[in-house]
């Protein structure tokens, strides 16, 4: 047992800065460091950047386009972007849809979607919630019915983040209601150009809009979308949220806020004297590093377990508690930190030539604390986390 | 990176489960506990034998050279079984510093006899003006003639009564709370002038308060350089949090284990209590508890041997995370017993107990907490 990274492990973590402090632009690092909200433009730049250098889809097979790196690199690599303030890579494609196709879609699904993924060239979304299946997303009703060589689809999906930016979304649908709730699910790869398909924005408690409502009216998705078999949906689904697990801690993103956090905290003062240094806000401090500090070795050991080939099972949901439960605490705490100028919330706006109410560093700080409530609500919300654990890891 | 055991590692864990399977059943646990010493010498000459009293000494020295990994394997197995032998304070304590600081004829007498199971050590540090600041020495060591005189008292000596020796910290130097002027010196048990009045313990075992009535020690008996003490000793103790994260580990993992059966065998309103919600929802905060105890444990182990200040600062996050997922994990695990939790003849308030023991040894959560939020560099690396 040895916890310190080999030499080669070393060289590949220098290789992977240098690569980034070269190549990661200026104007998007600056606005990753401030929290602020990035575009889709700014995103897929990043990504091409990536793509060119081979590094487009960090956890993939090479033959499908990846960089078939170890799982010891990939947890590498996570840590030096969120370090460096890199744009997080969109989830969509690369961690949920992609790994589906590769492994249950056919050769032509695999030859035409995923070389499209890791160079950015389309978006993806994620159609499961409906507004009568959260938690409860077997109950879904929206519904495909085959019409020649189409499905008809109809139905409403709800919470569908980056809609509005998307080129395609990965649904959950229903093509047999006769059978058990599970069994009736299929996995349909819808083109949002589709006519039918009405993308309608929901305005979230930060006054963002990150997430949409999509309705489909009579959409007409080729039979060839289905991935897999019919009524294997389900199966298909929980294969993707088993998928990536070690990623849901945040940990190298937790790192970086905290970061910015300890920085606020030494700017603020009370008393004349710095915040970091008053000694109920530092204890509080600490104590949410040393709550990091445990889940980042919690990652580990379950990355160790994926490197020896065990592979990751229900157990992992700790890690989205965690993880969720700190990114918040975290947030609150720099709110906190904020004192006063918590308050003003000016949103960005055209031809806003002033520079915005109150100092530099509380930018964005308060819109992250709000929609980072939904930390511990979305992904399975940390209640069903809970259950998860309860009836799969410890047999109740 | 490499997080898997070595072959040799999984025979030692193999081995101490057996030795906790043969010898630290319940009711063999309470008849030890129950003895005159609190401990059990055939047990102490088993470990010997076993080769774990010398597991971590220098191999110059009868040693196995082995390091905090064994440690770590050989405490959270002696978590599980409650186990009351004087490892901590002979081998992880004691034999570190006498490696690390005593004259080599000294080690060369010494350290043999800790892995042969014929030298037992305590560590009097504390006292109870001092509370967790072991920088809080008032107990003088003044110099007279080729030797030292030792004078005044030190609390809560864990396993004093049946040590051979003693390794006392003293002032010798610098102002009350200073860490330059702590000089460490190896007493025997029985010196003249040493009194010691012993008791039992919260988790039945023994300790003693200790009174130096002007005990003269020649200065061979100086452990580590003089005035320059409190590096070794922080070290030391570094050490001793490693060993009692993994102890802590070994008695959750147990406390949970037996939380999780209970909820599926315990039946009221015609179930298992465990098909409640709301206690499943409390186990899964004690796995969670248990969980992140461990991978601290894991951390400070892992860096014992690393940079000081990384190692002092692993060992203070350890500390708070053990300290609090004990209480968590022990109160829960009395809580979801209901009656049956509180009362004697079940192992839960044992588990609990222990791990009382643990969190108050060395400073608890919240002296950690401190001691971590005052550390410079405190920065996520």
């Amino acid at each position: 047992m040895d916890l310190r990274f080999s030499e080669a492990e070393i060289a590949f973590r220098d290789e992977v800065r240098n690569f980034i402090n070269d190549n990661l632009p200026a104007d998007i690092r600056a606005k990753v460091r401030r929290q602020v909200h990035l575009e889709r433009p700014e995103i897929d730049a990043w990504q091409k950047i990536l793509f060119r250098r081979g590094w487009g889809a960090p956890g993939w097979p090479v033959e499908h386009g990846g960089t078939g790196w170890s799982v010891v690199q990939r947890h590498i690599f996570e840590e030096e972007t969120a370090a460096l303030d890199c744009p997080p890579q969109s989830p969509f494609g690369l961690s949920m849809v992609g790994p589906v196709i590769y492994t249950f879609g056919s050769e032509a699904q695999k030859g035409h979607y995923l070389p499209r993924i890791v160079s950015a060239e389309d978006w993806w979304c994620q159609g499961y919630s409906e507004p009568g299946s959260g938690s409860d997303l077997a109950s879904l009703r929206t519904r495909a019915v085959v019409d020649g060589e189409d499905y008809i689809v109809n139905g409403h999906k709800i919470w569908t983040t980056q809609a509005q930016f998307a080129d395609w979304m990965f649904c959950l649908v229903r093509t047999d209601f006769e059978v058990k709730q599970q069994e009736g699910i299929s996995f349909l790869l819808i083109d949002m150009k589709s006519p039918g398909i009405e993308v309608r924005p929901i305005i979230t408690i930060d006054e963002g809009h990150s997430v949409n409502e999509v309705f489909l009216d009579n959409v007409r998705v080729p039979r060839g979308n289905l991935i897999g078999r019919e009524g294997k949906g389900w199966t298909y689904a929980k294969f993707l949220l088993g998928n990536e697990r070690t990623g849901i801690a945040q940990v190298g993103g937790s790192k970086r806020r905290l970061r910015r956090l300890k920085e606020i905290a030494r700017a603020e003062h009370v008393d004349g004297r710095p915040l970091i240094d008053e000694p109920s806000f530092r204890e509080r401090l600490a104590q949410v590093e040393i709550e990091l500090m445990a889940l980042e070795y919690t990652n580990l050991r379950f990355l160790a377990d994926a490197a020896s080939g065990r592979p990751l099972g229900p157990e992992t949901s700790v890690l989205k508690i965690r993880g969720s439960e700190i990114g918040q605490r975290i947030s609150e705490l720099a709110v906190e930190a904020l004192g006063h100028y918590a308050l003003p919330y000016e949103l960005p706006r055209e031809g806003m030539n002033e520079p915005p109410v109150g100092p530099e560093h509380g930018e964005g700080l308060v819109g992250t604390y709000l929609y980072g409530r939904a930390y511990t609500i979305y992904g399975g919300s940390n209640e069903i986390q809970r259950n998860i654990i309860a009836k799969m890891v410890l047999g109740l | 990176m490499d997080f898997d055991y070595s072959d040799e590692q999984r025979q030692l864990k193999d081995g101490v489960e057996r030795f906790v399977r043969e010898r630290y059943q319940f009711d063999q646990w309470k008849k030890i506990a129950a003895s005159e010493s609190g401990m059990s010498e055939e047990n102490w000459r088993q470990m010997a034998e076993l080769g774990w009293l010398a597991v971590s000494l220098p191999e110059a020295h009868g040693g196995l050279g082995g390091g905090a990994v064994e440690t770590m394997i050989i405490m959270e197995g002696f978590g599980r079984g409650l186990v009351l032998e004087p490892y901590l304070s002979t081998v992880i304590l004691g034999a570190t510093l006498l490696a690390r600081g005593a004259p080599e004829a000294l080690q060369a007498e010494l350290l043999p006899k800790i892995g042969e199971g014929k030298l037992k050590l305590a560590l009097a540090i504390a006292e109870h003006q001092g509370r967790y600041n072991f920088a809080d020495v008032a107990l003088s060591a003044r110099a007279e003639g080729s030797g030292y005189v030792l004078a005044g008292p030190k609390c809560v000596v864990l396993d004093a009564p049946q040590a051979d020796k003693i390794i006392v910290s003293a002032r010798t130097g610098g102002g009350a709370r200073e860490a330059q002027g702590i000089s460490l010196f190896l007493v025997d048990r029985a010196a003249r002038g040493l009194n010691l009045r012993a008791y039992r313990t919260l988790d039945r075992r023994r300790a003693a308060d200790l009174a130096f009535d002007n005990v003269r020690v020649d200065a061979a008996s100086l452990i580590g350089a003089r005035d320059q003490g409190h590096g070794l000793l922080s070290e030391a103790i570094d050490h001793g949090i490693a060993a009692v994260a993994a102890e802590a580990v070994g008695a959750m993992q147990c406390l949970h284990d037996a939380t999780n059966d209970y909820l599926k065998t315990r039946k009221q309103f015609g179930v298992p209590i465990g098909s409640f919600q709301v206690l499943q929802h409390r186990m899964v905060d004690m796995h969670i508890a248990l969980e992140q105890a461990r991978s601290l444990a894991l951390m400070v182990n892992m860096k014992l041997d690393g940079p000081a200040g990384e190692r002092a600062r692993a060992a203070a996050a350890a500390k708070v995370q053990i300290g609090q997922s004990a209480r968590f994990v022990g109160q829960q695990a009395v809580q979801l017993h209901g009656g049956m939790g509180m009362t004697d003849e079940l192992t839960v308030g044992h588990y609990k107990k222990r791990l009382m023991m643990i969190d108050v040894l060395f400073g608890n959560a919240e002296h950690h907490r401190r001691r971590f939020a005052e550390m410079e560099g405190a920065e996520a690396a």
